[in-house]
Order: C-alpha cells, then structure tokens, then sequence
C-alpha cells in the first residue's frame, strides 16, 4: 500500500539568481512499513527529496503525496501539524536540544504536540529508551553522551509520536563505520518493532545493509533502484 | 505553560554568564527604581508633611479673588461671620476634615519705641490653630506646655530675625500698628510670647496674635476671617475633598474660592520635579530593559537557528516556537524583577534601620524611605511588559523560519 508517492517531481533551487536543478522529474512510490534508502554523492538530490516528503519543502513542479496528502496544499501551520503526527525525524547531526536530558529530549515532541497522559507517556518513553539501549543514560544531557547515543536518542525521539514514517537524512554521517551499522539496525530493529515506514538518505554505500530497497541518485535523477531480500544488504 | 516555562528557565541557563550580566542590569534597573524612588517620595512626604503641618494646613478657603492679591494681604476679601458660619457647617459635614482655622492675616509696623519694622501676622484661635497645623508649635523655640494655648491674648509670637534685628527678647513689650479694612490706624500693645521659627530657617517676617487681638487692632466688630486652613484626616484623600469643597465653591452665589498646598506653595514645584525625576529614572528602567532583553533574545534566537529548525521539523506549531522564545523573554523580565525587589527592598530596609536624619530649615526630618505598594507593582508590572514586547520581534523572527533553512543554517 503506498504511503509515499512522487509524481514527476522537480526542485529547482535559485543561487545567485542561477537556477539550479536539485530534482529532475522525480517519480517514485514507497509502501508502508518498508526500509528504504537514497544513496548517492553529495549535491545528488538526497536532501531535498527527504525534505519534500517531510513537508519541510515545496516542489517546484510535479506531486508529492504523503499518507495521501499533496504537501503543496499545507500552510506553515498545517505542515507543523502533518509532520507532528505522520513524519519523526532523524538529522545527521543528532540535533537534540541541549538544554534538556535524554528523557526530555524524547519527551519533546509529546508535551509539545501531542496531548498524551502522563503514565502512558512515561511507559512509551522508558519502552523506547529500553528499545535503543539508552535507558540507563535516560538523565543525562546530549553533552554528556556520544555520538551513536545522540543518534539512538534521536531516533527514539523520531518514533514517540508513532509516526507513520521516520526520514533520516544521512543519519549516519557523523559516526564511525560500527556505530553508523548499530544505528542503522537499531532503525531496521524499531521498523519491524513498530512497523514505521523508514526512509534514510546516506552517501556511504557500506551502511546501507538492512536496507529493502535502496535507491541510486544522482544529479537529481534515480539511476538505480535496487530492491533486497531482508538482511540481505551489504555491509 | 509549565514545560514551556522549564525549557525557557533552561535555555536561560545555558549561557550562565551572559543572563547573569543582563538580569543583573535589569535588577540594577529596578533596584534604582525602587530605592531612588523610596528615598524620593519619602522626601517629599516629609517635606509636604512639615509645609502642610507646621504652616499652610492641606488645603484654605478664602473670599472668591483673594489669593489673586494674597501678596498684598488685602482686608477687603475676607468672609463675614455669616459667610464663616456657612463655611463652618459645610466643614463640619465632611467626615473627612479633622480640623480647621479661620485666620486673620494681614501687614503690620512692629515697633520697640526705637525701631520699627514691617511684618506680617496670621491672627488665629490657639487651639483650633494647633489642631489644624499639628506642628506649629514645633516651630517655638523653647518648651510650649499647653499647646493648645500656645499664644494668650495680649500675646505675639514674633519670627527669629525680626527679634534679633529689634533687639527684642521673649516677655519683652512691642507695639503693633495696623490699617483696617477703612484705612483707619491702630495700635496694640503686645507682650512677646515667644520666638517663632520659620520653617525655612532665619527668613521670613511671619508672626502670630490671637485672633480677638487682632479683632480689636483692626477695629472688626465681629472676627472677618480671611482665611481658612484645612487639615484633613487623611492626606491622600486631598484630592477629592478639594473637588468636593471646589464644586461647593463653584455655585455662583458661594461667596469662597478652595485651594489645595499644591496651589499656593512654590514647593509644589519642587514636587513635580521629584515626581519628573522618579519618572525619568523609570525611563531610563524601561531602556535598560528593552535593549538587554531584545539583545540577548535577538543573540539567543541567532545562535540557535538550527535548533529552531528542529523543533519545527519535529511538528512544533509556529505560534508555539514564538511562546517558546517570548516566555523566555518574560522569564528573565521576572527574574530580574524579582530580585531587583529583593534587593531594592533590602536596601530600603537597612536605611530604615539606619535613619537617614537632615535638616530643613529649622526642622529637623528624620527619613524614612518606603515605597508604596502600588509602585512595586507598576516596576513588576512594567518591566515585564517592556520585557514580552522587547522579546517579541526575535521570538516572532524565530517563529516565521523555514524549517529548511533554519536546519540547514551552520
């Protein structure tokens, strides 16, 4: 069943009063509950495409439907509020508030969002933390932990809201090879826990393993989708 | 609220130094405020207090063109007994008048048989006198044991200089001449009852008879009062008293016209200059605010663009991002205030312990800085305000990013 449809999407960008073309007629569909990622070099459209289907920006032609909704039509407010319920994220430089703990930090989006009691917010925050292996480092502040922590606790923090996709654009980038692969199945481990449709960008081909379906950009185009037997990846 | 408020308190906290600099200027701020202002409308209550209880009375009523010509002190503008009576009936009527005292004043030659010399009398009934102006009798030199009967009839109280430059003594005998109303000349012989201060110090030729002395000097069959001093039960209330007593007067047959201190002593002046002072001090509060609170708010929503990006990412409302960063704003408003007061009411409180004594003129005032209620809650009120309205525009700045760019910003 389709969750992500792209039809003949282009962005073009202006630089310097220079068009140019992050996106050429794009046209793709991600089911639910899959694990899908966009591999490619930097300046390959990676970003943008994950920041269309997160609704954080608008195409300059074509469609994108998320959970059937055209994301052009959304205002600023109503995109805050689709991206609140449908879309977790997770950022390639963790980007967890600093002020607050580990438990805050995933408690975030639920106190600012969603109006979820108390108790069951507390039981779905410790689960995650549980989940991620960060229950033990629930207290401490993104300063006090490293970089595969930070992520875990991102991705923790994407899946709270029970989205219905979790994006990561290169969520691995900032993180050495073992810790990226931890991350990545710890993502794979959350999918199949809660059946949340992930979609991650990266430009390492090595850490795309659990990956189901990958595909290939470059210069904006896909040049290649590769679909996989689950836990088939390489690594 | 209350985890926007612990976010807010937090991010506040994440540069130590810098809110500790900034919540320190507002508190200085509001410390000056309060402690400027303490000390200021304390003086000017004590000095208000000594003008309005040692001569002038809270308000005087007077014949309808007389304080036009008061200079001249003319006897042709006084109110007849009738006219009194009437006024005394009104007087009495009003819960909110303790006291009063009609006055006869007017210009006079005081002369030792050697010298002479011009002065000006205020002719009074002693115990009304004294229940009206309760610190008159503070400006006699030497002990008054009745101050009810301050001056007896056949008695003056002659001012300080007018004594030393006759080379006159207390119990010594002065003649008083004076033209009535008809131009006739009189004369009274009177004994010195005592040496009367003013309260500005050694200036001034103001002296005291008794009214019937008076009477008699100025051949009246009946006392022709002049003037009549008010003394209010409580001083804040002058204001509508004088409008009630003002209305009285304004009915075209009302032979009185009502002034207030305020109307007839220069020191009025002197007020508004203290009250321009506390206003310019506020001013300068509510600068201090507005530019420590719109700096570290504007730095504050610059250094964490990408993080405003986040919390947009994540679903954050952009009306919420705007309450994030303007509870911000008013947290450290109420912070700062806050402690402002703490310490701007402890310093109140040490020169209270203290005692701030001076001088004026021949009184001695003993300060004693307060602040109304009233002002603390107008400085906290305000500084909160000013506080909200400086965070506005970084917090509405921050609440319209693109989450795009805001994530994408280094």
């Amino acid at each position: 069943m389709n969750l992500i449809r792209l039809v003949d999407v282009t962005k073009t960008y202006n630089t310097a009063g220079v068009p140019v073309a992050a996106l050429k007629g794009l046209s793709l569909t991600i089911h639910r509950q899959s694990f899908v990622s966009f591999i490619g070099p930097s300046g390959s459209g990676k970003s943008t495409l994950l920041n269309l289907i997160g609704t954080l920006d608008k195409p300059t032609n074509g469609k994108v439907l998320v959970d059937g909704v055209d994301v052009a039509t959304l205002d600023r407010a109503n995109a805050a509020a689709f991206r609140g319920n449908t879309i977790g994220f997770v950022f390639q430089n963790f980007n967890l508030i600093p002020v607050l703990t580990v438990y805050e930090n995933v408690e975030y989006p639920l106190l600012m969002l969603k109006h979820v009691a108390v108790k069951e917010r507390r039981e779905r925050i410790l689960n995650l933390l549980d989940k991620v292996g960060m229950l033990d480092q629930k207290d401490k502040y993104p300063n006090q932990i490293s970089g595969g922590q930070k992520q875990r606790v991102a991705v923790a923090r994407a899946l709270v809201t029970n989205p219905k996709i979790v994006l990561a654009d290169e969520p691995t980038a900032n993180l050495d090879h073992a810790t990226a692969f931890k991350v990545i199945s710890i993502m794979h481990e959350m999918k199949k826990v809660f059946g949340t449709t992930f979609v991650f960008s990266t430009h390492d081909p090595k850490i795309v393993g659990e990956a189901e379906l990958i595909y290939t950009l470059e210069d904006g185009v896909i040049v290649n989708n590769d679909k996989k037997e689950l836990n088939g990846g390489t690594r | 609220m209350r985890n926007l408020i612990k976010i807010a308190v937090r991010n506040l906290f994440r540069y130590k130094r810098r809110t500790l600099l900034t919540s320190s200027l507002i508190a200085f701020g509001v410390v000056l405020v309060i402690v400027f202002g303490g000390l200021a409308i304390s003086f000017k209550t004590q000095m208000v207090g000594v003008l309005t209880n040692t001569a002038m009375g809270d308000l005087q009523i007077h014949r309808k063109g007389y304080v036009e010509s008061i200079d001249n002190l003319p006897l042709n503008l006084t109110l007849s007994g009738a006219e009194l009576a009437k006024v005394e009936t009104m007087l009495k009527d009003m819960p909110e008048v303790a006291a009063y005292s009609p006055r006869i004043k007017f210009g006079a030659m005081i002369s030792n048989y050697a010298q002479t010399s011009n002065m000006r009398l205020s002719a009074v009934y002693p115990e009304m006198e004294n229940r009206t102006v309760t610190e008159l009798v503070k400006r006699i030199k030497g002990s008054v044991p009745d101050p009810d009967n301050f001056l007896r009839l056949g008695e003056i109280l002659v001012p300080d200089n007018l004594m030393k430059g006759l080379s006159l003594k207390p119990g010594d005998e002065i003649v008083l001449i004076a033209t009535n109303r008809e131009g006739s000349v009189n004369a009274v012989t009177l004994r010195i009852a005592a040496v009367m201060e003013n309260v500005f110090g050694p200036s001034g030729k103001d002296g005291y008879m008794h009214i019937q002395d008076a009477q008699a000097l100025l051949r009246m069959d009946q006392p022709e009062i002049v003037e009549i001093a008010i003394h209010l039960q409580r001083f804040d209330k002058l204001s509508p008293v004088a409008s009630q007593l003002k209305n009285e007067s304004a009915v075209p047959q009302a032979p009185f016209e009502v002034h207030t201190w305020e109307q007839l002593s220069p020191f009025a002046s002197i007020a508004r200059i203290i009250d321009l002072l506390i206003f310019v001090v506020k001013f300068i509060l509510i600068s201090i605010v507005l530019v420590s609170i719109l700096n570290i708010m504007t730095m504050s929503v610059y250094e964490r663009i990408s993080e405003i990006g986040t919390i947009a990412a994540i679903g954050t409302p952009p009306r919420r991002i705007l309450s994030l960063f303007l509870v911000e704003a008013f947290a450290m408003g109420m912070l700062s205030t806050v402690a402002g007061i703490a310490i701007g009411l402890g310093i109140l409180w040490i020169m209270n312990l203290t005692k701030i004594d001076f001088t004026f003129g021949t009184m001695n005032v003993s300060l004693a800085p307060s602040i109304p209620a009233g002002e603390i809650v107008w400085v906290a009120v305000i500084v909160m305000l000013v506080s909200l309205f400086a965070g506005f525009q970084p917090a509405h700045k921050a609440s319209k990013m693109e989450p795009v760019d805001a994530l994408g910003h280094v």
